[in-house]
């Protein structure tokens, strides 16, 4: 499992790290391992606005289909339609091509609140 | 099995043979539009034998509970009595039309009335409806009823659904098509449900909570009838979800927990076929509080006779007609074969059954949640360096096994779900187990031969993730 280190992280799975003025938000590299091979990704409307913790869309592997949900409140003001055509980019590069949504943050202190990459992977590896 | 692959319709077609010869036209003949001709359709041409024996060929392949054990967990594969069938093909319901009068339908809708009766009886339930037609149907109804019920009260503020973590996934399918949002809740260390998580979601959005008990680990859900009041302090209803009420047949009524509104699989519990994707009915039982919003038309009593009538506050129709009709002959007929004591028996059996295998296999197929199961198991296949469930899963096809559920329930990392049914012998749970540790072995002295299975079959293991990411669904021969 990788851990990227300028990212803070839910338990939940999903990442956000600071991109300019806004915040891009993926999965992490243990998420994607554990769905296994990733063939769908549901992203949502860009305008749309959600709370924490809210979900914003869907990842289908071949073992199941997951909610990804909010790591902090916000506006989608982009999403990476690379990933709707290869959903494959998530398994390939978690962290980087593979981001799912850009947000305007409405509470940016929520960031603080996130576990920093340190206490991700000492939680994701209990699993 | 006949191990040949079976050529496609399309790769057996030879330009202009014909398999029936049309009678003469009696009438003018109108040619179609050239427009409308389509060249590129290039349908199948094929003489009556190569169909005939095509057609069987491809039922040869098929896997059924008739020829093979099928502990696909959480689907109650149990074994359907032909006795089933000898009611459902009796002339007076083969032919009963649906649009024939109440006064000509009179036997068919006794029938609906004594099943809907049985049911009643069996879930504590205060009313029945038996229009839905599968699972998750059943569900929608339910989760309709429920926000009718809030509607009805002026209470619209409640659109919050509880579903624990462990639930199927038709639960916030349901919720959704139904407009409310759903809201995860946790499982406890033991697989039951979080109940601090539980109390903290309970406020005055909450419409209800969706419950499988046993739930989907197979585990009885202890604080059943403590959640039920946690629920409806909060002024929200309590959802069972019925999909495994095998484990509860004659033993508990779900009604008497707690349970507002409820679902049963008659195709799982009550023994009709489902293995090809129906005909289901996913029967809704309601108690006091929601039985005037059962989706209707309902059997009821009139005068002498029967008739059938929509209840007071109905959500409407969920399905055409009587529902599927021919279902409801055969699990009559089961319920009434059984009786009250037999209906017992077969929980008491599925779930010893599921103990037994559980109790054989679970040195060598962790348990996650170890305590006592009901009538399924779910256990782990991820004990063998470089070996997954799906791995196990493709080999137990090799020895003829239909593979148990994998994958399901999230919450179990690499989840290999069993459930054997009551209907099966001790032999072939034996023969079952012998495999399974057979496997394990496999699995640590030659993994390969594991993720290179299945290997008796007509194509060995398919590319599921490129037939998901580039289908191809149109043959382009």
């Amino acid at each position: 499992m990788s851990v990227d280190k300028n990212s803070r992280y839910r338990s939940s799975h999903e990442w956000a790290r600071k991109d300019g003025a806004r915040y891009l938000v993926g999965i992490s590299d243990h998420a994607q391992e554990a769905l296994g091979d990733i063939v769908f990704v549901e992203l949502p409307e860009v305008g749309k606005r959600l709370n924490q913790g809210e979900a914003f869309g869907v990842i289908e592997s071949v073992k199941a289909a997951s909610d990804v949900y909010m790591p902090m409140s916000g506006t989608i003001v982009a999403v990476n339609d690379a990933v709707s055509g290869d959903p494959a980019l998530v398994n390939r590069e978690p962290y980087a091509g593979g981001w799912l949504v850009a947000i305007e943050a409405s509470a940016p202190a929520e960031w603080d609140g996130l576990l920093d990459a340190a206490a991700y992977e000492a939680e994701a590896g209990k699993e | 099995m006949n191990l040949k692959p079976e050529p496609l319709a399309f790769e057996l077609s030879s330009p202009g043979r014909v398999g029936v010869a049309l009678p003469k036209g009696d009438v003018p003949a109108a040619p179609v539009p050239e427009t409308l001709l389509r060249d590129e359709l290039k349908l199948p041409e094929l003489d009556e034998l190569t169909v005939v024996r095509h057609f069987t060929r491809l039922s040869q392949k098929n896997y059924s509970i008739d020829t093979e054990f099928y502990p696909l967990g959480s689907c109650t594969m149990k074994y359907n009595p032909k006795a089933n069938e000898v009611a459902a093909a009796l002339p007076g319901w083969k032919g009963s039309h649906p649009l024939a009068s109440a006064r000509c339908s009179q036997g068919s809708i006794e029938l609906i009335w004594k099943l809907q009766e049985s049911l009643k009886a069996i879930g504590g339930f205060e009313a029945v409806s038996l229009q839905p037609a599968a699972g998750a149907h059943g569900e929608l109804a339910g989760v309709f009823m429920i926000r009718a019920y809030h509607l009805a009260r002026g209470d619209a503020k409640r659109v919050k659904m509880l579903i624990p973590d462990s639930a199927h996934g038709t639960n916030p399918a349901s919720c959704t098509m139904a407009g409310l949002t759903t809201v995860t809740i946790p499982s406890d260390a033991e697989g039951g449900v979080d109940m601090a998580a539980l109390e903290s979601a309970c406020d005055d959005t909450v419409a209800g909570i969706m419950i499988t008990n046993p739930s989907t680990l197979g585990l009885f859900e202890r604080n059943i009838e403590k959640i039920a009041r946690i629920v409806h302090a909060a002024g929200g209803l309590v959802y069972g979800d019925g999909a495994n009420m095998n484990a509860l047949t004659g033993v508990l009524r779900p009604a008497d927990v707690g349970i507002d509104v409820m679902h049963f699989n008659l195709h799982k519990t009550f023994s009709t076929p489902h293995g090809g994707g129906g005909p289901g009915v996913g029967m809704v039982g309601a108690g006091k509080a929601l039985a005037a919003y059962l989706p209707g038309p309902i059997a009821v009593r009139e005068g002498d006779g029967y008739a059938m009538a929509a209840p007071s506050k109905t959500i409407g129709r969920m399905k055409a007609f009587y529902g599927n009709f021919g279902v409801l002959v055969r699990a009559y007929t089961y319920i009434r074969m059984l009786g009250g004591d037999g209906l017992r028996r077969v929980a008491e059996s599925a779930v010893l059954n599921a103990n037994y295998l559980k109790a054989r296999l679970e040195k060598a197929y962790p348990v996650k949640y170890p305590r006592r199961c009901m009538h399924e198991f779910v256990a782990m296949g991820n004990f063998a360096e470089g070996v997954h469930t799906l791995d196990i899963a493709k080999r137990m096809i090799d020895y003829g096994f239909h593979p148990p559920t994998i994958y399901f329930p999230l919450i179990v990392p690499e989840a290999l779900m069993i459930e054997p049914t009551e209907t099966e012998s001790k032999e072939t749970l034996d023969g079952f187990v012998e495999v399974m540790l057979k496997i394990a072995e496999e699995a640590k002295s030659s993994p390969e031969l594991l993720r290179e299975a299945p290997h008796a079959t007509p194509v060995g293991r398919l590319d599921e993730v490129a037939a998901a990411r580039c289908p191809v669904l149109c043959y382009r021969g």
